[in-house]
Formats: C-alpha cells, sequence, structure tokens
C-alpha cells in the first residue's frame, strides 16, 4: 500500500470499528467452539500460504473457504470470530495495520455473507442428506457477497491509498483473482457437507489440493522471475556488441511500460510490451558490428542493413510463445505515423499500437543516451523533440501519455559512455 | 524429446515399441471387455454414470502437457477414481461393477479427447492407457469389496483402504509411463521412474484427495457434488497450466536467443540446436536424471554466447580450432553472461568448464560431466557439422578417440560413437 491520506486513515478506522461491533454486539450462547476453532485453524493454515499476487504488495489466499463453511457451520457470527484467524497468519509482509485492516473487511464480508445466506433460506448447522441441494442456492448467495464485499473494501483502500489520478486499471489484480476466490469459495460447501462424514479430518483433504495449487503457483511466479532475468540477460549479451546500446533494451522495455500503464493497458499487454520492449533490436545481431559503431553516414549497403534489422528480429523471435500482438510491436517499430519509416512504409492507425508505443520509447532512449555520433541530451530537450515530431513520426497520444508519465515518475537516463573501450578481439588467430 | 527422434537407436532391439502396443492391446481388450460386459448386464444407477462420465469427459477435454513433454489430465484422473472409489450416493447404496466404472471412464475419455482430435492435436494413446489402466486397478479391487459391504459405514474404515488404493494406483501408472518413456527416450528405468514420480506427486496428492473428497462428498450430497467440485479442481487446473506454460516458454525462448550467435554470424546455422540435441541424447545414454539433462540442454544451447564478446567471429564459428586460452576466455564470458540471469548458475558453471580437458595436466578438479558432454559434442559437430555421412561421422569419432587419455571423457565419447554410429 502507498502513502494513506487522512481520509484512507479514518476509513481504515471505520472498517476495523465495524468489525469490532459486529463481534461486541453478537450473542454468544448457542455457538459450537470446537467447529469455530478447527475452522479457525484451517483459515490460519489458509492465510499462512497467501500468495502475492500484484506488485503491490495484494495478496491472495483461499480464506474464502474456510469462512464459507463457517457460514453453513456456525451462522453470521461463528464465521465472523473464525475470520479473527486472519490475524494470526504466520507470514512475512503485512504490517500490523495491514493485518488489522485484513481481519476488520473478512469479518465484515464473513458476517454479511452469514446474514445474506439466512435472508436466502439457508439454514445453519451440519447439513443431513436431505438438505442437498436446497442449500447449493443460499450458499452461492453467500459466496457471492463475501466475494463482492471483500472487494469492495479492498478496492476503497487502494483507490485510497494510491495518488489521485490513478484509475481502476492500476490496482494490479485482475478479475480472474476474483474467479479464483469463488472456485475456492465452493470448497466451503463441501466441507460442510463432509462435516456429517469425516469430521475435521475434512480440512486436511481439502488442504492438499490447496497447497498444491499454491505450489503450482508460487512455481509459475518462480519460473517468471527466472524467465525475465534470462531475457534479459540475453539481451545484455546481444547489446555488447555496441557498447553505445547497453542497457538500450531494458530502458526501452521501461519506456514502453510506463506507456502502456498510462493509457490503461490490461496486465497481460503490459507484460507482453515488457518482452516486445527488450527483444526489439535483437535483429540487430545480423547487422555487423562495423556498421553499427561506424561514426560517419552510412553507404545505401549499410543503411539497407539496417533497415533489415526489424524483420531479422522477428524471424528470431518467431518461434517463441508470444502474444502476436509482441512480434508485430518488434517488427514495426521503425515505422512512423506519416508513412515514411520502414520495413513496410505503414501510415497512422495501421502501424500496430505496441510499435506506436516502441518507436516513442525507442527514440527517446536514443535521444537521451550517448551514441557513437554524439552525446547525449537532456531530458527537457529529448521531450520537446518528441512533441516536435508528434503526428509526423510518432502517435501523438503515447506521446503526451509518455511526458506525462515521466513528469510524474521520473525518467533515469544512463550514465554517460566511457572513455572508448575496445571489444575483445582474437590475436591469437 | 527432439533428441529420441535424430538419434535413433540403430540396431538395438525394438523392446520400447513392443511395450507401448502391449500396453495400448491390454487397454483395448479391456475396453472391449467392460464394455460388452456392461451392455450385457445394464447400467447401475445411470445418473451417477453420466455424472462422472461429464467430469471425466470435460477433464480429459482440459488434458494438459507437463514439464518434461507429459501429458494430465488431473480432474479426469480425480473424477474416475472417486467413481471407482464410489460410496452410498445421498444416502443409497451405489453398487456399480467393476466393468461399468472401466466402461464409463474408457468412453467418458474417449469423449473428452475427439475435441482434440478435431482440432488435429490426438492424444497420447500410451498416457490414455495408462491411465485407464491404474483406475481399472483401483476398480477391481475396491468394487469388489465395497459392493459386498465389508468396508463399514465409518469413514476411519473406508479411508485408509481408498488412500491405499490410491498410491497403488499413482504407482502403477507412473511404472507404466516410465516403461513406456524408458523406450522411447533411451533412457533407464530407474532414472526414469524417479523423474516420473518427482514430477507428477504433486499432481497426484491433488488428484488423490480430491479423488477422496469427491467420493465422501456424494455420500452427504448426493451428485451435486461432483458439479460442485468442477470449480476449485478448475482453479488448480489453471494454476498448473500456467506453470507448464511458463517452463515451455522458458525453454523455447532460450532456444530462440541462443541462436543470436548464428545469426550474428558467429557459428554455423543450426549449431547450438545440434550440440544440444547430441548432448542431451548423450546424457541420457549415462543415466542422467531429468532435472541434470534440463541443465545440460541450456548449456549445450548457450554454450557459444561467450563468443558476442569478439569483435569479429572465429572462422566458421569452430572454437575447436581456437587456442586453448582463448576458448577458456570465451567460455568465462559465456558463463559470466549466463550467472547475470541469477538463476542459472550451476548452467553458468557447465559453460565456464567446458573447454577445460577431462583429465587436468595440474590434477586440480575434473570439469562437471555435462561439461565434458557439451565438449566432446561440440568437437564433434565442428568436425562434422550438418553433414549425414557415416564415413564423415566414423572419422570424427575416432579423432576424439585418439584423444581420450586427457582431452575427452572416453565414456562420453563411446556413448557419442554408440548414438551417431551405432552399436
Amino acid at each position: 500500500m502507498g502513502k494513506l491520506s487522512r481520509i484512507g486513515w479514518l476509513y481504515i478506522g471505520a472498517v476495523i470499528a465495524a468489525a469490532v461491533i459486529v463481534l461486541a454486539a453478537g450473542s454468544y450462547s448457542a455457538l459450537n467452539w470446537s467447529q469455530i476453532g478447527i475452522l479457525g485453524l484451517l483459515l490460519i493454515a489458509c492465510e499462512s500460504s497467501a500468495t502475492l499476487v500484484s506488485a503491490r504488495g495484494l495478496a491472495w489466499s483461499a480464506n474464502t473457504m474456510a469462512v464459507l463453511a463457517a457460514v453453513v457451520l456456525c451462522g453470521p457470527l461463528g464465521a465472523a470470530i473464525v475470520s479473527c484467524g486472519t490475524l494470526f497468519g504466520i507470514r512475512r509482509g503485512p504490517s500490523a495495520t495491514q493485518r488489522l485492516f485484513n481481519t476488520g473487511m473478512y469479518v465484515l464480508s464473513a458476517y454479511l455473507a452469514g446474514r445474506a445466506y439466512l435472508a436466502a433460506g439457508g439454514k445453519v448447522g451440519v447439513p443431513a442428506p436431505s438438505d442437498f441441494p436446497g442449500l447449493i442456492g443460499p450458499f452461492a448467495v453467500a459466496a457471492v457477497v463475501h466475494v463482492a464485499v471483500n472487494f469492495l473494501l479492498i478496492t476503497t483502500v487502494c483507490w485510497l491509498a494510491s495518488d489521485p489520478g490513478g484509475g481502476a486499471g492500476r490496482l494490479g489484480i485482475d478479475s480472474k483473482v476474483w474467479l479464483t476466490d469463488l472456485g475456492y469459495g465452493a470448497f466451503g460447501v463441501l466441507i460442510a457437507a463432509l462435516w456429517s462424514v469425516l469430521g475435521p479430518f475434512t480440512a486436511v483433504l481439502v488442504l492438499i489440493p490447496v497447497f498444491v495449487a499454491r505450489w503450482a503457483v508460487a512455481q509459475f511466479a518462480a519460473q517468471q522471475r527466472a524467465y525475465e532475468s534470462t531475457v534479459s540477460a540475453l539481451c545484455q549479451a546481444v547489446e555488447t556488441k555496441d557498447f553505445y546500446t547497453r542497457g538500450h533494451s531494458e530502458r526501452v522495455s521501461r519506456g514502453a511500460v510506463m506507456i502502456a500503464s498510462e493509457i490503461g493497458m490490461r496486465p497481460e499487454r503490459v507484460g507482453a510490451i515488457r518482452y516486445a520492449g527488450m527483444l526489439h533490436d535483437v535483429g540487430k545481431m545480423g547487422v555487423p558490428t562495423s556498421v553499427l559503431q561506424k561514426r560517419s553516414s552510412l553507404t545505401d549497403d549499410e543503411y539497407a542493413a539496417v533497415q533489415l534489422h526489424p524483420m531479422r528480429g522477428l524471424d528470431m523471435v518467431r518461434e517463441i510463445g508470444f502474444l502476436d500482438e509482441a512480434l508485430a510491436g518488434i517488427m514495426h517499430h521503425h515505422e512512423r505515423i506519416d508513412g515514411r519509416g520502414y520495413p513496410m512504409g505503414l501510415a497512422g492507425d495501421e502501424i500496430p499500437e505496441f510499435a506506436r508505443v516502441l518507436a516513442v520509447a525507442d527514440a527517446f532512449d536514443a535521444m537521451t543516451s550517448d551514441r557513437s555520433y554524439r552525446g547525449a541530451r537532456p531530458v527537457p530537450e529529448a521531450i520537446a523533440e518528441l512533441r516536435k515530431w508528434a503526428g509526423k513520426q510518432f502517435d501523438p497520444a503515447f506521446v503526451d501519455a509518455f511526458v506525462s508519465a515521466i513528469e510524474r515518475d521520473g525518467w533515469t537516463a544512463p550514465e554517460a559512455a566511457p572513455a572508448q573501450e575496445p571489444l575483445r578481439t582474437i590475436e591469437s588467430l | 524429446m527432439v533428441a529420441a527422434r535424430l538419434y535413433e537407436p540403430r540396431g538395438l532391439s525394438r523392446s520400447g515399441q513392443d511395450a507401448g502396443h502391449l500396453l495400448l492391446a491390454f487397454a483395448g481388450l479391456l475396453v472391449i471387455w467392460s464394455v460388452a460386459q456392461t451392455a450385457v448386464s445394464g447400467l447401475h444407477d445411470v445418473h451417477a454414470a453420466l455424472a462422472f462420465g461429464a467430469l471425466i469427459a470435460f477433464g480429459e477435454l482440459l488434458r494438459l502437457n507437463l514439464p518434461g513433454d507429459r501429458e494430465a489430465a488431473p480432474i479426469a484422473t480425480a473424477g474416475a477414481l472417486a467413481y471407482a472409489l464410489l460410496l452410498p450416493v445421498g444416502g443409497h447404496p451405489a453398487r456399480p461393477w467393476v466393468s461399468q466404472v472401466i466402461a464409463v471412464t474408457a468412453i467418458a475419455m474417449i469423449v473428452g479427447a475427439l475435441p482434440h482430435l478435431a482440432v488435429g492435436r490426438p492424444a497420447r494413446l500410451t498416457a490414455m492407457s495408462a491411465r485407464l489402466v491404474a483406475v481399472s486397478c483401483v476398480a477391481a479391487a475396491f468394487r469388489p469389496i465395497a459392493n459386498a459391504g465389508l468396508l463399514g459405514s465409518r469413514w476411519w474404515t473406508q479411508l485408509p483402504v481408498m488412500l491405499g488404493l490410491i498410491v497403488v494406483a499413482w504407482l502403477l501408472e507412473s511404472a507404466l509411463t516410465a516403461l513406456i518413456r524408458t523406450n522411447e527416450l533411451r533412457t533407464r528405468f530407474t532414472v526414469a521412474l524417479l523423474d516420473e514420480l518427482r514430477v507428477q506427486w504433486p499432481i497426484a496428492a491433488a488428484t488423490g484427495a480430491s479423488a477422496l473428497l469427491i467420493a465422501f462428498a456424494v455420500e452427504v450430497m448426493g451428485l451435486a457434488a461432483v458439479a460442485v467440485f468442477a470449480a476449485p479442481l478448475l482453479v488448480t487446473q489453471v494454476a498448473l497450466r500456467r506453470y507448464a506454460g511458463i517452463r515451455a516458454t522458458y525453454l523455447q525462448t532460450v532456444r530462440t536467443l541462443a541462436r543470436v550467435t548464428e545469426i550474428g554470424g558467429y557459428v554455423e546455422t543450426g549449431h547450438s540446436a545440434r550440440v544440444s540435441r547430441l548432448s542431451v541424447a548423450i546424457g541420457r545414454e549415462l543415466g542422467m536424471p531429468e532435472a541434470t539433462l534440463l541443465e545440460l540442454e541450456y548449456a549445450a544451447l548457450m554454450h557459444d554466447i561467450g563468443q558476442l564478446s569478439l569483435r569479429d567471429p572465429v572462422p566458421g564459428g569452430a572454437t575447436v580450432l581456437v587456442a586453448r586460452d582463448e576458448q577458456r576466455r570465451i567460455a568465462e564470458y559465456g558463463a559470466e553472461v549466463i550467472q547475470q540471469a541469477r538463476v542459472l548458475d550451476s548452467v553458468a558453471d557447465i559453460v565456464r568448464r567446458q573447454s577445460d580437458p577431462c583429465r587436468p595436466a595440474d590434477r586440480s578438479q575434473p570439469p562437471p560431466l555435462s561439461s565434458r558432454i557439451i565438449r566432446a559434442a561440440n568437437a564433434y559437430d565442428d568436425l562434422v557439422g550438418s553433414s549425414a555421412d557415416i564415413s564423415r561421422a566414423a572419422e570424427a569419432v575416432a579423432r576424439l578417440r585418439l584423444d581420450t587419455a586427457c582431452e575427452y571423457d572416453p565414456r562420453v565419447v563411446d556413448a557419442l560413437g554408440l548414438l551417431v554410429l551405432g552399436a
């Protein structure tokens, strides 16, 4: 979570206070404490194995299933008490405030889900075979209410914590997480149903698939990190051919991501454009080093070799299981809005969106870093240049998005290139 | 993998195909017998058969490819096991016969595989057969006991039996798959079995637990449990699929990016791919487990990445012709590049030591086996290239053999000779 305003603190206080009121006002006489205790342990186990779902530190856990089982077995108040287990989850990450807020949030959504379950005609207690399938309707209502309240409360806190002007797209959680939540919610009714057969042992059996799913998600995240760092290491290796472009791919990738998130692209597309940025110049491998590092102007043949690089890049990465959009971006990143670019001479909207984004980030980084034929320009000058060519070379919308992103978040230009450092050559041949 | 297809075993026994055919034939007979038997005796409890059949077909439709070119259908397996382990349904006794369980499972699997076939992705029949045989064994062991009412009605008498059978089914399926892979890929059975168990155990645990949950939940909830269960199973499946997907993309990307040396004119076209195929085949011949083979494959694909530090390409890219010190520098630089990826340190180590002789003159620690394999495979490819001329291959192997005293590992060269020349 980012910095909180006063309203944000008030909001968090209100959520926690409401939860305390719910817990304090209830009647504790008819509760089955052994059920609540076991479900509370289950919830702590789920909470302890939470997975991060966004870069902003939001985590998802399978809490929903324990809470919803409690809704059926112990009623609204019981579910609210079970939700207090959130406070005791064994995991690093959340601060004391976050823990308190999460607990308050779960207590409220559990209580409301329990109320909705009763209102829809659900019966509290260990269900018998005769209760099915009649129980499934009210249970579905409770599941939807739980997820919806949860979503509402967390979206609000994220909205209050982020700087004004950030849209919902900047939240960084996609709708899949909420569907996942509903999917695990289905385990809730199973736990309740199995209680009459397996008793507390149900919790053990249910945890196995949950932990496997969590293992798969963690493996996925680890592989993804490995993937990113490998791609970036290999891109750096390619860049050693021309030390003026060192770090160029990485920065173009960063710039393209800034533009993409500024215009509110979906997270998957932002991910794809990040790779496209990293790999956009991979085709330069096919251009002789002597041409890339030439200080004087290029001959026609040499220029033709340079113009070929987007196509060569496409040939190389075509086999990677990418979004087609990323491929189109790599192929067309040297097209111009006025149709005078290469390799196809596309104009205006014919140029794929990714390519138009990459063109802006690519040109900007080229201007703000050293080249063999000139020194780096300062950022304001490069921005002025972007604006000057907007509508001719660049898409004005993306130039505007990039400029406002830079003005807000800043831009780290590369360090000045060191004095001419020759590449290693083979002397022994 | 690819290697098996390129380096076909020459003059070896055809037991590989035989094992696969035997399994297929057995599964086929099982299907015919069970369908005929069910047709004669009639379907018992049509609703349960339809509900579980639908779940199995749905799961088969969503089958996924796991790392290492494996097929799995966790939802289908969970559904089939649950059907085999069926307890009373919603308070009424359920007693499907063994033949009915097998028939429903087989037909549902075929129905679920049809859409894949329609879009040109035929299922791997041996994998399907292994799954069917495992489920059949559970049914054959469990149904007679349960149908006769010998299990008792409390969970502590039922659960241990069910749990034991699920473990047996998993071991059986793994053993069958390992047997097929042993023959397809020319690896060793024990190595293949351990690989199989290692890759499959998380999925098997989830599948088994789900099967138990469904079987028990059906007892209380009736067949609605089958539908309710599809949701969390689906979520687990999505997580597994994403994981398998990124693994595949990773390998593909390394394969592609390793080609920068070819595009830049540093090495001959196809060199990295050939060296990596040959290296993996040698590694498998020498009994390496899958995780080590994967590292070997990455290292072999990127073994020439260090050449990017050269201003001008080595003529023909043949590092075997370059002086020892220079080779070492290239290898060292390549390892530096790979080390920047932070997650491939052992791969970097393999690349770093790829040019070291098998028996160092100063009696220091010899390079790891993977490095020795890449060294031999690389030297072989530099000498032979993409040529398919057998006498040239024989010459190259003979030349490598001359140097086995200190340069190349004799075991590696023997395996290489076996692969490219036949026994």
